[in-house]
């Protein structure tokens, strides 16, 4: 009853291919929306912008970049953190090149560099599948990690090899940089995620995302009906490495502000949580981009909360239960939801709708 | 059914969370960033066990600093950057100090405590041009930095080498990241000094692979083998070292690269193992007397208490002993108990620990005297060498504590910081 469908009919086209086709899904969006960007601002705090929001959006948005590419087109990528960090050390390269240039065309520049990136790399693809080339993308996380390490000119000759962001506005308002105040950082990646997140909702829903799901699906046959194989498959690269590098590209500038290749974009740092997040928030599914981010950024806090400053453990016992607790969930989540926190959201809305009297 | 439960969970979880409500602090607090889990717990653990064991004995013995109690939250970062920013957004609010025993993660947040005014005490790690408190007002890293260390052990092995080590081949067996990289620039410019060849030899992350890197010195046959390595990294390459038959004695690493842990592992191997230190081994100080007698007499001890007296637990209490003693220079320079983040950093920049004050804090002959001042946020720069005995299972002094080369030394500082000031656009204190 709470998802009431009836009487709620669709008389044209453009109201049939709505995003939100229901009244109670725009309301809920129009909300969510509202609190996002008219109370947040407001009430953020520096640990509330640093610990959670900034990285929650950040990871949004590379998980719907891994989501494009492995979700939706069926080529599993190892390489995130690698993508990442061109679109990190583009954006460093281009903001001291070009001290100027406003950090909002720096940020899209970098993503379009990664992108050209993700198609070489993704050239691989067009000849080998499923693991083997999740072993090829692991060469390029590798690779790129290798390459922003051991050439100097990509750390502008720093002695440590420190890439370090320096101040940036938007419309007089500091965004990167310690200075940088919480609601800014938030909204600057807000403003982003949300802009990005309808651009791939409707790409998926256009021509190009049909056709990455016929290539998912079987590849063969989806080249039989008329599918180009290269063409669909580097554009997913294509695409779905500019969302990557323009998370990489937030995550250094606004996120952290300091960087040290090695560590920042390691595998275990980055390459692995988001493929997580795509997989625990469900594989192709926008929604579930966002679940599972938020799921694999909030988790280890919470737990940390809970078990140390409600419960009181001692911080080091709270760790070894919290990496426990952690490889325990995902176990517990792949035999009983498969397809993720998406799936049990739509499970969820089934109820609702059957409200009082699900079954 | 489900739904129902699952509602009832979150509405009883959404309690808890608020709750919560953070108590008042009346006390001083000094956050603790620690990792006593990962591939660099081994060092981790003993060093936090130092410094929650000292803080605990100043709580017992003196009920606090000047009347306050300590309050030492742990923060586990595992040594992870962005863990360690999340560590620093939870407990910077009133905190008097941090100290993040990364190299990364001061570096994280060297931009950040300084626009929060928050004191960051990177001792002997960190931004080795941070010594220049000109530009880096809120950060310290005495008593000494690695640069100073690198010509520290330069100066070692030249005096091995009666004064000439031209043409001789110094390889540097380093952590491949920020930490690692900080001594290159300066042992490059020795390099041409002194007319030796530098071979440089990164070890990833976590640095449990070397194979390629001993294959290459056993190769190359260098003279002498420099280390600067932490964690897993350092028992991996004394072992690596002992079993192509490296002589001991002409390898030596950094202050973090010579604790028991890390020659422990490679038994009889490691004998003759030498690095640098700072601080003096062992258990014959009066802290460690009252150590005893008020925090592990009492069952008090901060973890298993196995690491009293080792090499790191020792350093945790000369760096705990720095930040306490800050604060009680705070006290008295501003007449109060009760000291804010901002009145704290005026103590640590006025730290004057002579002979006769360490003494009178237990340290006696444990470290050598320093003092900060405006200028100098790096300390004395003074270093000595140690080196390990297998068969004794300790560590001795066997040089006295000396100098680097501060001609080449203070001009890499200048010019580091000023690099650093005209980007972040810093204008120079002290003047």
């Amino acid at each position: 009853m709470i998802y009431k469908e009836t009487g709620q009919y669709k008389s044209s086209y453009k109201s049939d291919h709505a995003i939100f086709p229901l009244l109670q899904d725009k309301i809920a969006f129009s909300t969510l929306m509202f609190i996002a960007f008219l109370i947040i601002p407001f009430v953020i705090n520096s640990y509330w912008e640093k610990a959670i929001l900034v990285p929650f959006l950040i990871f949004s948005l590379a998980a719907i970049g891994l989501n494009i590419l492995t979700g939706y087109c069926g080529q599993v990528s190892l390489g995130t953190g690698g993508f990442m960090a061109v679109g990190a050390f583009s954006t460093y390269k281009i903001m001291t090149y070009f001290p100027d240039m406003n950090i909002m065309i720096i940020i899209l520049i970098s993503g379009l560099i990664t992108a050209a990136v993700g198609i070489i790399f993704g050239l691989p693809s067009l000849r080998i599948k499923g693991f083997y080339l999740a072993v090829a993308t692991l060469a390029s996380q590798f690779f790129l990690v290798w390459l922003f390490n051991k050439v100097p000119w990509f750390y502008n000759y720093s002695d440590t090899g420190q890439i370090t962001v320096s101040e940036r506005t938007m419309f007089g308002i500091p965004v990167t940089g310690a200075e940088a105040p919480s609601y800014a950082t938030y909204l600057f990646c807000l403003v982003l995620v949300v802009t990005l997140s309808f651009a791939a909702k409707n790409l998926i829903r256009s021509k190009m995302g049909r056709s990455w799901m016929a290539i998912r699906d079987m590849d063969i046959a989806a080249e039989i009906i008329g599918v180009p194989p290269l063409k669909t498959k580097l554009s997913a690269f294509a695409i779905s490495s500019f969302y990557i590098g323009v998370a990489g590209a937030l995550y250094f500038a606004v996120f952290l502000g300091a960087i040290e290749v090695t560590e920042s974009f390691d595998i275990m740092t980055i390459s692995f949580p988001v493929l997580f997040m795509i997989i625990i928030g469900g594989l192709g599914s926008m929604l579930g981009s966002f679940l599972g981010a938020a799921f694999v950024v909030t988790l280890p806090i919470g737990l940390k909360f809970l078990m140390v400053d409600i419960v009181g453990l001692s911080a080091v016992t709270a760790k070894h239960f919290e990496i426990t607790i952690w490889g325990l969930l995902m176990i517990v989540f792949l035999i009983v939801e498969p397809h993720g926190l998406a799936r049990l959201w739509s499970i969820a809305k089934e109820k609702l709708r059957r409200w009082p009297f699900p079954y | 059914m489900r739904i129902k439960q699952l509602l009832i969970g979150m509405t009883a979880s959404v309690i808890a969370v608020s709750s919560y409500v953070e108590m008042a602090i009346a006390d001083l607090k000094f956050p603790m960033l620690v990792y006593r889990t990962g591939a660099y717990a081994p060092n981790g653990i003993p060093n936090a066990d130092g410094f929650v064991d000292y803080y605990k004995m100043i709580n017992a013995r003196d009920g606090g600093i000047g009347g306050e109690k300590i309050l030492h939250p742990e923060c586990e970062t595992g040594y992870k950057t962005q863990v360690g920013v999340e560590c620093y957004e939870k407990n910077k609010k009133d905190a008097m100090v941090f100290q993040p025993m990364s190299t990364g993660i001061t570096y994280q947040l060297i931009p950040k405590a300084t626009a929060d005014g928050v004191t960051v005490y990177s001792t002997g790690y960190g931004r080795t041009s941070a010594a220049n408190g000109k530009v880096f007002k809120w950060i310290f890293n005495a008593p000494v930095t690695y640069w100073d260390g690198a010509s520290i052990a330069v100066r070692h092995i030249l005096k091995n080498n009666l004064g000439n080590i031209r043409g001789k081949k110094i390889a540097l067996v380093y952590h491949n990241s920020a930490y690692g990289k900080e001594p290159i620039r300066t042992l490059e410019t020795l390099s041409k000094k002194h007319g030796f060849k530098l071979m440089l030899l990164p070890v990833d992350h976590p640095g449990q692979e070397q194979k390629a890197t001993w294959l290459k010195i056993r190769k190359a046959r260098p003279d002498n083998v420099l280390m600067w390595g932490w964690g897993v990294m350092n028992q991996v390459a004394i072992k690596s070292a002992a079993s192509i038959k490296f002589p001991m004695d002409k390898f030596i690493g950094i202050w973090w690269s010579g604790s028991e842990n890390d020659v422990l592992p490679a038994g009889k191997g490691a004998d003759g193992y030498k690095s640098l230190t700072f601080n003096a081994p062992g258990t014959d100080y009066q802290v460690h007397a009252d150590i005893k007698k008020y925090v592990h007499d009492k069952g008090q001890a901060s973890g298993d208490g196995s690491h009293f007296g080792t090499v790191l637990y020792n350093r945790g209490l000369f760096q705990a002993m720095v930040q306490v003693e800050a604060a009680t220079v705070a006290q008295k320079i501003h007449g109060t108990s009760k000291i804010t983040p901002a009145m704290y950093r005026d103590g640590m920049e006025n730290v004057n620990l002579s002979a006769k004050r360490l003494e009178e804090l237990g340290f006696k002959d444990f470290a050598p005297p320093f003092k900060n001042s405006c200028e100098n946020h790096g300390g004395s720069g003074l270093a000595a060498v140690q080196q390990w005995d297998a068969n004794a299972k300790k560590w001795n002094m066997i040089t006295e504590y000396m100098y680097g080369d501060s001609d080449v030394v203070q001009k890499l500082i200048a010019e580091d910081s000023s690099k650093y000031a005209a980007e972040q656009k810093i204008a120079e204190r002290c003047n």
